[in-house]
């Protein structure tokens, strides 16, 4: 078992290519802070990219940052904070939810992993602001792509095929990124005590106003009272977030009043208290209790979701909230069983989209499909697709899916588990 | 056409092009193939017309089962495919092959399903771009990215090409206002990516399918988002006597925190040009003129425009209109939407360019463009979108006078080169297509372009979709797919490991 940490892309490129040559999987690590999403890992080694640290490149008024692939995101936005910037993708922080410390993570894992967050509605994900990378392939080769700058058509988009593909297909070496400036105000507003249904039109009806909302979620009653520490009361919170400059803001605000003033009473919350709330729905701190029952997070259209949800109560208890007006649906089992069948059955029948089991024991995680299983022709594209960059299956194999050099590690995991 | 190499037509495929018509004519009944030489004129180029070349049969299929015929007919026969929305293209992404079928979408022209909740709508791929908008329009909404062809280009060719405009900086390109897609792979397999739901699972298909110039797929159906109209838009008007103060208004517009819906600027021969054929009164005695239009509710609109008024004038601006009314607005873009043809009453011919360089180096990017008009005797025009760094120079020539259409070709891969030195890159919406394929190798070395090929030997390891175009040289994939280790050699021994 040897953790190698290169400090420079050049070491990193040498450590792969050694790893390539002997075919001996590795396991790509930044800070581990995301390391219990997907099917366990069985390598010997693994590649630590935690020392590859330091921002390259950061001109606020082009709008761009460049980091090493190992650079804390925390220390990437507090820097973005200091000049007026961020993120607008509002990456997530799964360390509450997976039981560790929050504020860890690196910006190669946020693309990796596709990170987003409740601006996910207005703003995308990391998969929307990555411009360029460079990275290291699983046949030993230093490539790059895309570039520098906002508007970039020259050649195919391997920057965004980065981008939810977990480590399995490259190991990001640097990495470059939009940002854009931060709001200078924000306000939510809150309607209380909605049911499930009527939260969902009163999130589209804001959504399809000129408003600009830029997020939009839906505490139901007592997961209200597990956010910003419950300063808001446990009655069910429809939260609609609008940002910008000053007088926009409160003229907007005063619109959704309108819009919404019969829908129920109306809480308004700003400033601070308001990002509290964001940054809690954001890193699904509802669930963040500690322990290890399944989580899962949905996406579907954002009309569909509850009543997938209610379809699934009918059969597993489970606790649920909303964000992305709906469409981002996380779940909490109270069992120990994820029930992934009866859930994924239920994704179709309401009109399709996809589960991840971000939370859970590792047996579970060995024995299910953490990530939606794709139909065979679009598997069998993902696949082609994973031997292109890493024909030897040297990089985490197996963890998104069950690939075709993986089946021994696969076996000897579920043996493991059983 | 100027020395560009196109893949050797497969003489098997020519000799047989009278039973391929047959067969395609069996899959796609009716008026669905064309194959007299004076009907197939009409598809022999796209918006890049320096280069035609009639194809081999011309297919318009209208169900995706055709579609899915037709290419798998194709792959099992090792005949080259090569896919055609509207035809707008102006680096030459639909140009022809004389082997090749001519697969033209225009026949998917429905829309298929409008959502006003969840904000989607779900469109064949021969949808134009503002069919989407004008099909959504009475309910307040519309579909953001506006390339300047939007009347005519298709909503599959946008996603094949990533289409901007104006608004993509604040609004972003297709590849951030498409959810899903249905498309045929080369073997004739159906896949759908993405939905109307956020996120696709897995890797990101879609996100490398954008833009990919028609080599991976046939796009069948595109969901996007659609958005509501912002309640209103006023522009201002400015003029500099420099560009690097006009350049350095926009650095200080965003550094104040303001993304503008539209942000585009223009030099001295592109005001002159423009306003002689349009004559809205942009001001003659100025170097650069910028446009700067905020979108949203009056309120923020009133509130920023007096930001970037103030902004404006720190910076030396010599005018400033502000519109006041909707028509003075459109009046202020006349000339910008005008600015192509106006060039095209002052020049016999003129080139298009597309990089995109760091907004920064614009003053050092003009001046070298005026050393290489000068070094060619070419004139050229600028009109650039400001706050993303995509350049169009419009490069003008004779196409008449020998040699000039390749001392103008020069010229562009002069000021692509000096895009790419410094820090930018060779297309920024217009795609690389032929125009651009041979310079690829200024951004790309070998092993970057290697491990793009590879990404279309996953989707089409025949090469037989849409060859010739992006890539300045095809490997074959089996070469491509060799791995080169070199065992127990590592170049770092003392590498910290634990």
């Amino acid at each position: 078992m040897t953790t190698f940490t290169p400090s420079s892309s050049a070491e990193a490129l040498s450590t792969v290519q050694w790893a390539a040559a002997e075919e001996t999987p590795l396991e790509i690590l930044g800070h581990g802070s995301k390391r219990g999403i997907g099917r366990p890992l069985q390598t010997e080694h693994t590649l630590d990219l935690s020392k590859l640290a330091g921002v390259t490149l950061y001109e606020p008024a082009e709008l761009v940052l460049s980091a090493k692939g190992g650079t804390p995101l925390a220390e990437i936005e507090r820097l973005l904070a200091e000049n007026g910037q961020q993120f607008a993708f509002e990456p997530m922080d799964y360390g509450p939810l997976l039981g560790g410390e929050p504020g860890r993570g690196t910006i190669g894992g946020a693309l990796a992993a596709n990170l987003s967050g409740p601006r996910r509605l207005k703003a995308g994900a990391a998969r929307d602001h990555i411009l360029g990378v460079a990275a290291v392939s699983g046949r030993g080769e230093a490539f790059k792509s895309g570039g520098r700058v906002v508007k970039n058509v020259t050649g195919y988009d391997l920057s965004k095929l980065m981008a939810n593909s977990w480590g399995t297909l490259a190991v990001l070496t640097d990495v470059t990124f939009k940002v854009l400036p931060a709001a200078e105000t924000e306000v939510t507003l809150a309607i209380r005590g909605l049911l499930d249904e009527a939260a969902v039109v009163a999130m589209a009806l804001a959504l399809g106003s000129s408003a600009e909302v830029s997020s939009a979620a839906h505490l139901p009653e007592r997961i209200a009272a597990r956010v910003a520490g419950g300063k808001h009361g446990s009655d069910a919170a429809t939260l609609l977030r609008v940002e910008g400059f000053g007088p926009s803001v409160v003229y907007r605000v005063e619109a959704l009043k309108q819009l919404l003033g019969k829908a129920g009473p109306l809480e308004e919350i700003a400033g601070e208290a308001s990002k509290a709330i964001w940054r809690d729905i954001r890193d699904c701190r509802p669930f963040a209790d500690g322990g290890t029952r399944p989580v899962w997070r949905v996406s579907m259209t954002p009309s569909a979701a509850h009543h997938m949800v209610m379809a699934l109560r009918m059969q597993a208890a489970v606790d649920a909230f909303y964000d992305w007006q709906g469409g981002l649906a996380w779940l909490s089992m109270r069992e120990d069983d994820p029930e992934a069948q009866l859930l994924r059955g239920l994704i179709r029948k309401h009109g399709g989209g996809h589960a991840t089991l971000v939370r859970a024991s590792a047996p579970h995680r060995a024995a299910l499909p953490v990530f939606e299983p794709q139909p065979p022709h679009l598997a069998a594209l993902s696949a082609r697709l994973k031997a292109e960059f890493d024909p030897k299956n040297i990089f985490n194999p197996g963890r998104m899916a069950p690939g075709a050099g993986s089946a021994t590690l696969v076996q000897s995991t579920e043996g493991a588990a059983s | 056409m100027s020395g560009l190499a196109m893949p050797k037509p497969d003489a098997e495929t020519l000799r047989r092009r009278a039973e391929i018509a047959a067969d395609m004519r069996i899959i796609v009944p009716g008026e669905g193939v064309v194959d007299a030489a004076n009907e197939m004129r009409a598809f022999e180029s796209d918006g890049l017309t320096a280069y035609r070349q009639l194809p081999l049969v011309v297919v318009l299929p209208e169900t995706v089962a055709q579609v899915s015929r037709v290419l798998k007919y194709c792959n099992e026969r090792n005949i080259r495919v090569v896919p055609r929305g509207s035809g707008t293209s102006l680096s030459g992404g639909a140009l022809p092959l004389e082997d090749a079928v001519l697969l033209v979408m225009s026949r998917f022209n429905r829309i298929l399903a409008i959502d006003y909740p969840n904000r989607t709508v779900v469109a064949q791929p021969g949808v134009t771009n503002l069919g989407i908008t004008t099909a959504v329009e009475q309910e307040g909404f519309y579909y953001a990215p506006d390339p300047s062809s939007q009347i005519a280009c298709s909503i599959g060719g946008n996603v094949a090409e990533n289409s901007g405009g104006v608004h993509c900086l604040k609004y972003g390109l297709t590849a951030n206002n498409v959810l899903g897609i249905e498309m045929v792979l080369m073997n004739g397999e159906v896949v759908r990516l993405g939905g109307s739901h956020l996120d696709q699972e897995g890797y990101d298909l879609l996100g490398v399918m954008t833009g990919s110039e028609g080599l991976l797929g046939v796009v069948t159906e595109v969901t996007v988002r659609i958005l509501k109209k912002p309640e209103t838009a006023r522009a201002l008007l400015i003029g500099f006597p420099t560009s690097e103060l006009g350049g350095q208004c926009v650095a200080d517009i965003i550094g104040a925190g303001i993304i503008p819906g539209g942000m585009e600027m223009m030099d001295r021969p592109a005001i002159h040009a423009a306003e002689d054929f349009v004559q809205v009164g942009y001001p003659l005695d100025v170097e650069a003129l910028l446009i700067v239009e905020l979108d949203g509710p009056s309120v923020e609109v009133d509130h920023l425009i007096g930001l970037v008024e103030a902004i404006a004038y720190r910076n030396g601006s010599t005018t400033c209109r502000i519109s006041q009314s909707e028509q003075e607005r459109l009046s202020f873009w006349a000339g910008r939407k005008a600015a192509f043809p106006a060039v095209g009453r002052i020049s016999p011919d003129y080139f298009c360019m597309d990089g995109t360089i760091p907004r920064k180096e614009l003053p050092r990017v003009l001046a070298g463009m005026r050393d290489l008009s000068e070094k060619y005797g070419l004139g050229v025009a600028n009109v650039f979108h400001a706050g993303d760094g995509n350049l169009h120079p419009l490069i003008l020539y004779d196409a008449n006078v020998p040699g000039e259409l390749d001392k103008a070709e020069s010229f562009g891969a002069d000021i692509l080169r000096l895009c790419v030195q410094v820090g930018g890159v060779l297309t920024g919406e217009h795609g690389v297509g032929v125009e651009k394929r041979d310079l690829m190798p200024e951004m790309f070395n070998q092993i970057d372009l290697d491990q793009q090929m590879r990404v279309k030997c996953a989707f089409d390891p025949n090469h037989l979709l849409n060859p010739g175009k992006v890539f300045p040289q095809l490997r074959r994939c089996a070469e491509l797919g060799r791995m080169h280790v070199h065992r127990g050699q590592v170049a770092f021994p003392d590498i910290p490991r634990f």
